[in-house]
């Protein structure tokens, strides 16, 4: 029975991660909270299942969802957020960001109807917590794939430039704008993995990210907002809290297991606000 | 915007502060008008049209003091439909299960979302950055199943009626409680009014515009960004208690994150840091989606979402900019 909870717990961990994950990829190369990042997603798993509804076999559409995840995130960066980018203080892009959440919300709702839908388990055949953890060791993999670009290509080197200092990037001849697009866009394709990850569990429908995004808000900050590693672990932490506060704790349930990430989140800005792996911010003015 | 503003003069608590900004051509007169609209409205509007009036009044409460958080702080707060919501419960709880007079259900839904506002607040303000939008979102998203798990006190799914406020004075029962959201919207204009030329609403317009350098001239920005935000869900809080008269009906659903990003839009909607922004953005974010529903359910949100981003492009004033320049250029033209 608890392993059973740890494992599931750990399923869902995987898909707040890569969610977090995302959010953490798009604050790196833009300073910007993208709250637009769960209804991105939804988009993007909405396309997935689509592709199944016609006949396209599972792992035939992954790919092609995680495509169109990169293409609508290299979109809202070039399309939406440069735009505002320059506008004093950090409102206007995530008003902008906010704006976009509304608008894709209504536009899946009246695409595909809030109707409730089944969405395929990606290990159909598998037990309940085995077919979990298969999860979460794709999502380990993916997220592995991504660490290796970035540490060890020139790409990756490239994108560890700007989000490092984009002033000096660019004047040592980095294209920033492309690379920030090109971060939104790994940002949303990492996002798209948690919606098709969480979809077979939580049913696919228009309301379905709001609530991964508080989970994933709470990986975040537990990681330290700025810290790729601290997402996913922050992630897989939240998940398995979560999911035993769940089970064991009798007045949260199952209902108000949403209240774990906020209560979390307090926490930690309380008692460590720069997170586990997140490092501390240092003022210039 | 970065004009200095000459000598002692105290600098207004605008959007882009240090800027001198026109005032409004006619002030008075325009006032004054709709001041005496603001009365004699009731009297010949239909009972429907008077109660979506009194809505419009009830959201430019929430609204003003929205914009203390974004307009005038230059943080971000998706939980104000959560404090809105806190004050609704807060009155129709005290007035339908434990018989107390409506009048003191106000004050009690200020100080509990005082309270709230303050210990949400003072975790993510003592920290840079957009903590504040996270917390207060999960915040949002948390409210709704708790009130629904609370159901002994606050009536579950199903909700709470609350019987309407009897009218005094001869006035029918929702004339008077137009007359009293009037009332408690006056006070509220003045509440903010007053902030703006005050040492907090001066110490709130430095940390938004140069947070260093206000640190460095000993404003605490923690102390003072928490004050503003526990004012901001008190006045969002007052107008939940003046929701729960007009309507005499509170529900889990009527609270959750859309009220929320409904109230961030209408302060954006309305232009960021300035008195008529609330009063314009609440008339646009009640009149636009009501108009939407009729051509499909999922029109209102295609539409709002267009316009936050609209705004954020093409007028980031607001229409309480698009109208004062509109204004002033009717007259330019004509002298």
């Amino acid at each position: 029975m608890f392993f059973q909870q740890l494992a599931e717990g750990l399923g869902a961990g995987a898909g707040y991660a890569a969610l977090a994950l995302a959010l953490v990829l798009a604050y790196r190369f833009t300073g910007i909270v993208n709250f637009a990042q769960g209804e991105l997603a939804l988009l993007a798993t909405y396309v997935a299942w689509q592709l199944v509804d016609s006949g396209l076999p599972y792992w035939a559409a992954l790919p092609v969802t995680v495509a169109v995840a990169f293409t609508a995130g290299m979109l809202t960066e070039r399309v939406l957020i440069r735009r505002v980018e320059s506008a004093p203080g950090p409102i206007s892009p995530v008003v902008a960001t906010i704006g976009l959440y509304v608008l894709v919300n209504a536009l899946a709702a009246l695409v595909w109807s809030s109707a409730l839908r089944a969405f395929p388990s990606p290990f159909p055949d598998a037990p309940a917590g085995l077919a979990a953890l298969a999860a979460a060791g794709l999502a380990g993999l993916v997220l592995g794939a991504l660490a290796l670009v970035v540490r060890h290509t020139g790409l990756g080197l490239v994108m560890r430039a700007v989000a490092a200092d984009p002033r000096t990037a660019r004047l040592s001849g980095i294209r920033v704008g492309q690379v920030a697009a090109l971060g939104w866009g790994a940002a949303s394709a990492v996002g798209a993995l948690s919606g098709v990850l969480l979809a077979p569990s939580l049913f696919l429908e228009p309301a379905m990210m709001t609530g991964v995004l508080v989970y994933a808000f709470a990986a975040a900050v537990l990681g330290g907002f700025d810290s790729a590693p601290g997402a996913v672990a922050g992630g897989l932490i939240v998940g398995v809290t979560e999911t035993l506060c769940g089970t064991y704790l009798a007045f949260v349930g199952a209902d108000l297991k949403i209240a774990v990430p906020l209560v979390l989140i307090v926490a930690v800005l309380l008692l460590r606000p720069r997170g586990l792996f997140g490092t501390a911010p240092v003022e210039r003015a | 915007m970065n004009a200095v503003a000459a000598g002692h003069r105290r600098l207004p608590v605008g959007h882009e502060a240090g800027d001198r900004r026109p005032d409004w051509p006619w002030r008075r007169t325009s006032l004054a008008l709709v001041a005496s609209a603001a009365v004699v409205l009731p009297f010949t509007l239909p009972p429907y049209r008077l109660f979506q009036l009194t809505l419009v009044l009830v959201y430019t409460v929430a609204l003003l003091g929205l914009d203390l958080v974004v307009g005038r702080s230059g943080r971000l707060s998706l939980g104000h439909g959560a404090f809105f919501g806190v004050g609704a419960y807060t009155s129709a709880v005290l007035i339908a299960q434990f018989g107390v007079p409506y009048p003191l259900t106000m004050p009690a839904a200020a100080l509990a979302t005082f309270g709230l506002g303050w210990a949400a607040g003072r975790p993510a303000l003592r920290l840079r950055g957009l903590y504040l939008a996270m917390v207060t979102f999960a915040v949002a998203v948390v409210l709704p199943p708790l009130l629904k798990r609370l159901a002994g006190l606050t009536g579950g799914a199903m909700g709470l009626t609350v019987p309407a406020p009897e009218g005094l004075l001869g006035l029918d029962d929702d004339q008077w409680v137009y007359f009293l959201v009037l009332m408690v919207t006056a006070a509220a204009f003045a509440g903010m009014r007053g902030l703006a030329g005050s040492r907090p609403g001066r110490a709130l317009t430095a940390l938004r515009e140069h947070p260093a350098a206000a640190e460095t001239l000993g404003i605490r920005a923690a102390t003072h960004m928490t004050a503003a935000f526990a004012w901001s869900a008190m006045y969002a809080g007052v107008a939940g208690a003046l929701y729960t008269w007009t309507a005499g009906f509170v529900s889990p659903d009527s609270f959750t994150l859309a009220l929320s990003i409904t109230l961030l839009a209408g302060v954006v909607i309305g232009g960021l840091g300035t008195l008529a922004g609330p009063v314009l953005g609440a008339f646009a974010v009640l009149a636009v989606p009501a108009v939407a529903q009729e051509f499909d359910p999922a029109a209102p949100g295609i539409v709002s979402g267009l316009l936050l981003l609209l705004i954020v492009y093409v007028a980031p004033a607001g229409l309480a900019g698009l109208l004062r320049r509109t204004l002033w250029g009717l007259l330019r033209r004509r002298a």
